[in-house]
């Protein structure tokens, strides 16, 4: 057998057997499992008890006396507030507030509460208001009225084709939550692989195996094998997921329908992840693969590689403004740069649509930094391989390209 | 045909020449022995003869050829410091490492049972690395330098931290690998092994040749201009003409001669003088007295 493929092979099993990997492969599938069976018996044993609070109101003004029982909330009149400020300091009331003689012209209402707070709780605040507004308009118009004033708006969004038909697709939060979810365990299998290839390394040159190796093979050859190796395991792990995830789909929306059943895979996300992932993890790959030659062992290395993770971890930081802002162009950087690439393609899958130039500008980019990762990685490995002890510095790391 | 062919192979790193113009060559069935001091450039030198770095200048040819991958089959390396895969078990290392040399599966597993069971390291097959002894250890990593049946063997200091039973196992195996025609090269520190197993050898200093040649050449060479007898003798020594300084050893007397003075003139001095002689013999310099001289002159 070719001895790039017996590396090859000795890196893949050699991965897939580790106890760190096995749990990271089985982890997510079994425990979207484990929620799926549990979650149905917990919440059928333990239905949250609805809990009615109570506010006191003083009415200066007058004429509030209706719509007492807001949701959850319910008001109660006081005569003065001194009367409702015993009941709160009582506990028999939460908070109350006043509505002065004034209200009319200027629309101010006086809260009082025992909390430290930062503002007032919205169901409360909406409560208040609500009462308030019905009362105003009580008489003057419909009750039907009044439920739309108070809830105007109930939007229902359909996105269609350029053709006019119902788009198959139709977006919106059930569309994010496999590639939000699946973008973090993008990177962590990223950095996983990478990682081991970094220890693998390291170990290999503390304990100079590194020497025999490479009076069996060449270091081209070692290369290609150890990362190839690594990344097949990796890649393994990742449509292990891929695979699980539309089974454990339907599994749930079957058990929970509801918000569940909205859930989907955005069209073409298989592919793309899975291409993605072989992209990413190359990159990181290769990138690994010259500091492990670099660096002197592999805590050292793991350190260095920490600094190389964090691009990979932007998009994820920034996951929440992307979706109230899916149009600002710092996101097709962040699709075109190579080492945020991978997460961000993922993550913008979930929220909109990424058009075709960028998605090829994208994967142009990451091949060709492959490819030049590559070139400069294999010189570095052949120098500094076989150097133990002190670190080059990065100036001597230049010369020695230079000169190679 | 030589096993090994080096010519004018020069190696500098940034800061300094570490091999400088050496040449030398090692013949089939024979245990030459590779020393210096350490930085002398014995490593750099043995890496260069595994293709694991490439000589700036000056070529090397293996078995007649250069080296290639195909090549690469036909050496077995035991590097100075060792380890193998911590996690793996001797008999997959072993197979592992012997598939990178060429080997298939099959005739892999059967040689190393083989080679196992001639060690005695069969009952260890199964453990993981990580749970035998040092020693142990760099018996299997013996195994792996040897089980594709190598036509030329390097070894990097193969006696370091092996107990005394150990040691003559791998000496035996050694002239083993001699008589069944292999070149070994054996680079190492300990001048009595060079001198109990070695056939011809290389000394370097600095990057350059200090001595090489035939080791009982050598020493007779040595011997020739040493100007000391051993004597072991019962009775009452007094003044000897012609001997400047006398250091008492246990069990033995060292005499030192003047320059005019032959050991065989002074064998009949001692006669004279009616002491018993035990035992006399002109004394022949130790590898690591040849050793100390050589190198402690160049550092002057």
């Amino acid at each position: 057998m070719n001895k790039t493929l017996l590396i090859l092979r000795h890196e893949f099993l050699h991965t897939i057997k580790r106890k760190g990997f096995i749990i990271m492969t089985l982890i997510v599938p079994l425990g979207a499992l484990l929620a799926i069976g549990v979650i149905p018996l917990v919440s059928g044993i333990a239905k949250p008890a609805v809990e009615i609070t109570t506010i006191g109101y003083v009415d200066e003004s007058g004429g509030f006396q209706q719509y007492t029982s807001q949701g959850n909330i319910t008001l109660v009149r006081f005569d003065t507030p001194d009367d409702a400020t015993e009941a709160l300091v009582k506990g028999n009331i939460k908070e109350y507030f006043v509505i002065p003689s004034n209200y009319a012209s200027t629309g101010v209402i006086n809260r009082y509460t025992l909390e430290k707070q930062l503002a007032a709780p919205p169901t409360t605040t909406t409560a208040i208001k609500n009462f308030i507004s019905s009362n105003l308009l009580a008489g003057r118009v419909s009750p039907a009225t009044i439920d739309l004033i108070e809830a105007p708006l109930n939007l229902v969004t359909t996105r269609l084709t350029e053709t006019g038909a119902v788009a198959p697709e139709q977006g919106g939060f059930g569309n994010f939550v496999i590639p939000g979810v699946f973008s973090v365990l993008l990177v962590l299998s990223i950095i996983f692989s990478s990682t081991y290839l970094l220890q693998g390394l390291g170990e290999e040159k503390e304990n100079r195996l590194i020497e025999i190796l490479l009076s069996s093979v060449s270091a081209r050859q070692l290369l290609t094998g150890k990362v190839l190796g690594i990344g097949a395991a990796g890649l393994a792990q990742v449509v292990v997921w891929v695979i699980s995830a539309p089974l454990l789909l339907s599994l749930a929306s079957s058990t929970f329908g509801g918000f569940i059943s909205t859930i989907h895979l955005p069209a073409n996300f298989l592919v793309l992840a899975v291409v993605y992932f072989i992209l990413g993890y190359l990159l990181f790959a290769v990138l690994s693969a010259g500091i492990g030659a670099i660096s002197s062992n592999s805590r050292e290395g793991q350190q260095l590689i920490g600094l190389l993770t964090v691009p990979a971890c932007i998009p994820l930081w920034f996951m929440s403004l992307l979706m109230f802002l899916p149009d600002n162009p710092v996101w097709v950087v962040l699709t075109i740069f190579p080492l945020t690439a991978p997460v961000e393609v993922i993550v913008r899958l979930g929220v909109s649509d990424i058009p075709a130039w960028q998605l090829g500008t994208s994967i142009a980019v990451l091949g060709l930094s492959i490819i030049g990762g590559l070139l400069l990685t294999t010189r570095i490995f052949r120098t500094y391989l076989l150097m133990y002890g002190k670190r080059p510095t990065f100036r001597e790391i230049l010369r020695n390209l230079r000169s190679a | 045909m030589p096993a090994v062919e080096v010519n004018h192979i020069v190696r500098s790193y940034a800061d300094k020449v570490a091999v400088n113009d050496l040449s030398f060559s090692v013949a089939q069935g024979e245990i030459f022995g590779l020393i210096g001091p350490n930085g002398a450039g014995k490593t750099t030198t043995i890496r260069m003869l595994m293709d694991i770095i490439k000589p700036d200048s000056g070529d090397v040819t293996i078995l007649g050829e250069k080296l290639s991958e195909a090549s690469k089959n036909k050496l077995g390396y035991l590097p100075e410091e060792r380890g193998l895969y911590r996690k793996l078990t001797a008999i997959d290392s072993i197979i592992y490492l012997a598939s990178l040399k060429g080997m298939d599966r099959h005739s892999a597993e059967e040689k190393a049972d083989e080679l196992l069971n001639q060690t005695g390291m069969l009952p260890h097959k199964r453990k993981k690395i990580e749970e035998l002894s040092q020693g142990m250890g760099q018996i299997i990593q013996f195994i792996v330098t040897i089980i594709h049946d190598p036509q030329l063997v390097i070894l990097d200091e193969p006696f370091t931290g092996l107990d005394p039973v150990n040691t003559e196992l791998l000496k035996r195996m050694f002239a083993d690998l001699r008589n069944q025609g292999k070149a070994v090269i054996l680079s190492t520190h300990q001048m009595n092994q060079v001198e109990e197993l070695c056939d011809r050898i290389l000394m370097i200093n600095d990057g350059r040749t200090v001595l090489y040649g035939n080791l009982t050449e050598i020493k007779s060479r040595y011997r020739n201009r040493t100007r000391s007898v051993i004597l072991d003798f019962e009775g009452e020594l007094g003044e000897v003409p012609g001997v400047k300084e006398k250091h008492t050893h246990k069990g033995y007397v060292e005499l030192v001669l003047d320059g005019n003075t032959t050991p065989q003139q002074i064998l009949e001095r001692l006669v004279n003088t009616g002491i018993v002689i035990n035992r006399f013999e002109v004394s022949t310099p130790s590898l690591n007295e040849i050793f100390l001289e050589v190198v402690g002159k160049n550092h002057e």
